[in-house]
């Protein structure tokens, strides 16, 4: 029974018996569906064996979207507990494991996986590709991030969630005051799924330096593209220092070194100084895509090229660099003195110039334009003065003196909400909706697309705008509760009642997939929103080799002039392409490495060795393993082409 | 696969060279990796508790053995890419046979050094300082560790398939990740050791 026993949920409540039982009844609908269906051969040949950067695309943007449910579950239970003061609908543990996980998931399990989503369908697609540079090590990416996901979402109904915050500083997430497996799991599911995302760093950058279509010199590049660069880029600098980190926090939790303690030598500030050095460049491996989403949206429904090509690119990669240099301000208040406090200080607020410099560009563009109100252009429109409002409390933040007064205060929360979600979310919301024809063939519901976008912004507004209030009144956060005496209530309520508002905002945005798939028209042509780069050019759906013959590119914006100024796009004939082949070796790797995890977590050591025997031996029949792809005929494609030409003109 | 003969063959296909740059990216990943465990041993080198420091349990024999055999065994390797590169097949198996050899005689180094630093009392556990000795070098050790198996089945594909673009491209990257280890040896060298004897 003892071995039993540490696999139970240490602090039980209702509401985790409650999910329990969900989310056993939802595993079990789908085993049975796809059985029921007979998919399984389907879902192994076409879904968890390919190589398709689509299709992998694709798949992260489910895992998105599913993370996007679970961390907002997360955050409206948060809003529902401080509605009112001294409020019992969760107690203490369960409130730190709710705001733990709804950190790590937002920011790891949702919003990285939504850009890899853009990364993978968009950039191949933007630089005229046919695929990635490795698009079998694309596949282990996924399913490292997969498996990594799953992992840290087990938590919660095996063993415990983690509870040190989202930040896990030590010595909290220590043995000695983090008893339960909580923390690691997330030491271990962070570090498969990074490794993941250190694989899609490397493999962008080598895609985007060395197959872009001929013609595309680096600053014909679209501007997503540019952005994806930057990002991947501080990805392949920023996540070794994570990997690192986390393995020394494993070690000390499971064999007892003393790296974060506070005896024996070990130093807990180390942790806090490897967490943000890779933590804050972090943000901008999100905040730079979205960038690049906007970009590309607002310079399409102005119908103006984008103003300030080059201080864009110059901007982009002054931030990349300002990031690396900013980590400290997470700590001012713990004492690390008057002058790395001001040099921090003065790194901080100089990210704002390049920042300043992108937006007027946005403005610019803007300014003149015929501006056209799709629902991707108003997330875009709107995000100007909402990013903005964050972008300044986040240099009233930067003042270490006063950093003292907002240190570890809801300002603090309303702050970086502030940035993350008019600035990350609403791109990715703008995105989905701005490329759901090119990957499904048909357009989500536009009326129902405004009314969530002006669902989000009031409620986003109602959610954040108070907690600035509270916050500079003293609330602290991640405190499960306060007295009614504090006055804090009535401005929490307000919150709770936003917070419902974003929910209803998103709960519309899944009624309007439904709605859209049922209804929405099929007839539509390949470039529905007459936009001016690469992805558009090719048919809809893409065929799985992307273009049938490689474009030739002349400017930024080379569909644009072949549209308005007939440069031909795609001169020459057809010629067999050649592909990968599909393999399931990603797939079981995954699952090798889930398995390691899940028997670190709980030292069960003969699991762990068998698992990394089974990952090493599949490493070693990857290297002998011979396997050139395969091509695709002249006929085959013409084939293709007349049929989608077919389909829709 | 279009092959370009007037390009040396590990570089000849299309492939082949967005694997050698992507391998430079990797390395660089890995040089944060390494800079990072530098950071913290820096940081917690004198952070000894109750535990011996650096001074008290470096032996100076075994370490320059071990550099000896390591950087050896990148000469090896560098002889071993140039036999490819003139198209001796055998020249290549027997210099990248030497150079696993070598690599080999550092790991047996290396164990018997974690023995005695285990029998003198710096085990894993005993300090911060231990901890990131331990680390530092083991992962350095795990690296060679996986390299040596690397290289052993590159060698076995050599023997079975000869030199075609396939497996010169694996030699090649390999022996830059055989360098790559070798740079870094030299920083734990200077840094670690021979600073910490001083």
């Amino acid at each position: 029974m003892d071995f039993f026993k540490q696999f139970a949920v240490p602090h039980p409540s209702f509401l985790i018996y409650a999910s329990m039982v969900g989310i056993g009844l939802t595993m079990l609908a789908i085993v049975v569906g796809i059985t029921y269906f007979k998919k399984w051969g389907y879902l192994w040949k076409e879904w968890l064996t390919t190589v398709d950067h689509k299709r992998i695309g694709i798949m992260y943007l489910l895992s998105a979207l599913l993370m996007l449910f679970r961390g907002g579950v997360d955050a409206i239970m948060m809003r529902a507990q401080l509605a009112l003061p001294d409020n019992t609908l969760l107690d203490s543990e369960h409130y730190n494991e709710v705001f733990t996980t709804h950190g790590v998931v937002m920011i790891l399990f949702m919003a990285m996986p939504f850009i890899m989503f853009f990364f993978n369908f968009l950039v191949p697609l933007q630089i005229g590709a046919r695929d990635v540079a490795f698009p079998r090590l694309n596949a282990i990416s996924f399913w490292l991030f997969f498996m990594g996901m799953g992992l840290f979402n087990l938590s919660f109904i095996i063993g415990g969630s983690p509870d040190a915050g989202w930040t896990s500083y030590f010595p909290l997430a220590g043995n000695e005051f983090s008893t339960s497996v909580g923390t690691n799991y997330y030491m271990i599911a962070i570090q498969i799924a990074g490794l993941g995302t250190l694989m899609t760093g490397i493999n962008f950058m080598t895609t985007i330096l060395k197959m872009r279509a001929p013609g595309m010199s680096l600053m014909k590049m679209p501007m997503f593209t540019w952005s994806a660069f930057i990002a991947n880029v501080i990805i392949v600098f920023a996540f070794p220092v994570l990997t690192v980190a986390l393995a020394m926090g494993t070690m000390d939790r499971l064999f007892g070194t003393n790296f974060f303690t506070t005896a024996n030598g070990g130093m807990d500030m180390m942790w806090a100084n490897l967490f943000w050095v890779w933590g804050h460049p972090e943000v901008y491996i999100l905040i730079l895509p979205a960038f690049g989403l906007y970009s590309e949206i607002i310079s399409t429904f102005a119908r103006r090229n984008l103003y300030g090509y080059k201080s864009m690119v110059a901007s982009m990669v002054l931030i990349s660099l300002l990031s690396f240099f900013v980590w400290a301000h997470h700590f001012f208040t713990m004492g690390q003195g008057p002058v790395s406090n001001s040099i921090f200080s003065i790194t901080t607020m100089a990210i704002a110039v390049p920042t300043g410099v992108k937006m007027f560009n946005w403005l610019f563009t803007l300014w003149k334009g015929k501006i056209v109100f799709t629902t991707p252009m108003l997330y875009s429109v709107l995000f100007i003065p909402l990013f903005t409002l964050g972008g300044v409390t986040g240099v009233m933040l930067a003042m270490s003196a006063a950093d003292y007064q907002y240190h570890n205060t809801m300002f603090l929360v309303a702050h970086f909400h502030n940035v993350i979600i008019p600035g990350v979310v609403y791109a990715m919301l703008a995105g989905l909706t701005y490329y759901w024809p090119k990957m499904f063939g048909f357009m989500l519901n536009e009326k129902i697309g405004k009314w969530t976008v002006w669902l989000l912004s009031i409620g986003f507004v109602l959610a954040f705008i108070p907690m600035y209030i509270t916050g500079l009144d003293g609330q602290a956060r991640r405190m499960y509760t306060y007295s009614e005496s504090t006055g804090f209530g009535p401005l929490n309520m307000v919150a709770f009642f936003g917070a419902g508002l974003m929910a209803v905002g998103f709960v519309l945005l899944v009624y309007n997939i439904y709605y859209s798939t049922r209804y929405a028209s099929r007839d539509i042509s390949n470039d529905p929103w007459d936009a001016r780069s690469l992805e558009w050019a090719t048919h809809t759906p893409v065929p799985e080799y992307n273009f049938a013959i490689t474009p030739k590119v002349n400017s930024t914006q080379a569909f644009w002039d072949s549209k308005k100024n007939g440069h031909e796009l795609f001169p020459g004939k057809l010629e067999k392409i050649h592909m990968p082949n599909n393999s399931g070796l990603p797939f079981i790797m995954g699952c090798a490495f889930f398995g390691f995890g899940f028997a670190m977590v709980f030292s069960m050591w003969p699991i762990a060795i068998i698992s990394l025997i089974g990952l090493l031996a599949c490493l070693a029949y990857r290297s002998f393993e011979k396997d050139h792809g395969r091509y695709i005929s002249v006929e085959e494609i013409e084939e293709t082409e007349a049929k989608l030409r077919g389909a829709k003109k | 696969m279009k092959v370009d003969n007037s390009l040396p063959l590990e570089y000849s296909t299309e492939e082949n060279s967005l694997k050698i740059l992507g391998f430079w990216i990797f390395l660089g990943a890995e040089i944060m990796l390494f800079a990072t465990l530098f950071a913290t041993y820096f940081t917690m080198v004198h952070r000894t508790g109750s535990g011996p420091t650096g001074a008290e349990i470096f032996e100076i024999a075994p370490v320059l053995m071990e550099t000896i055999l390591l950087l050896t065994s990148s000469f090896t390797i560098g002889l071993g890419i140039h036999a490819m590169r003139i198209g001796n097949k055998k020249a290549t198996m027997v210099f990248f046979l030497i150079t696993l050899l070598l690599g080999a005689g550092f790991l047996s180094f290396e164990v018997s050094e974690f023995i005695h630093y285990v029998h003198v009392g710096a085990t894993l556990q005993t300090s911060g300082f231990t901890a990131i000795l331990l680390t530092t070098l083991g992962t350095h050790g795990l690296h060679v560790t996986f390299g040596f198996f690397w290289g052993l089945f590159i060698l076995l594909q050599i023997k079975k398939r000869g030199l075609t673009p396939e497996t010169a491209n694996k030699s090649f990257i390999f022996s830059l990740y055989w360098h790559f280890l070798d740079v870094v040896w030299i920083f734990i060298f200077s840094f670690i050791y021979l600073k910490g004897m001083m």
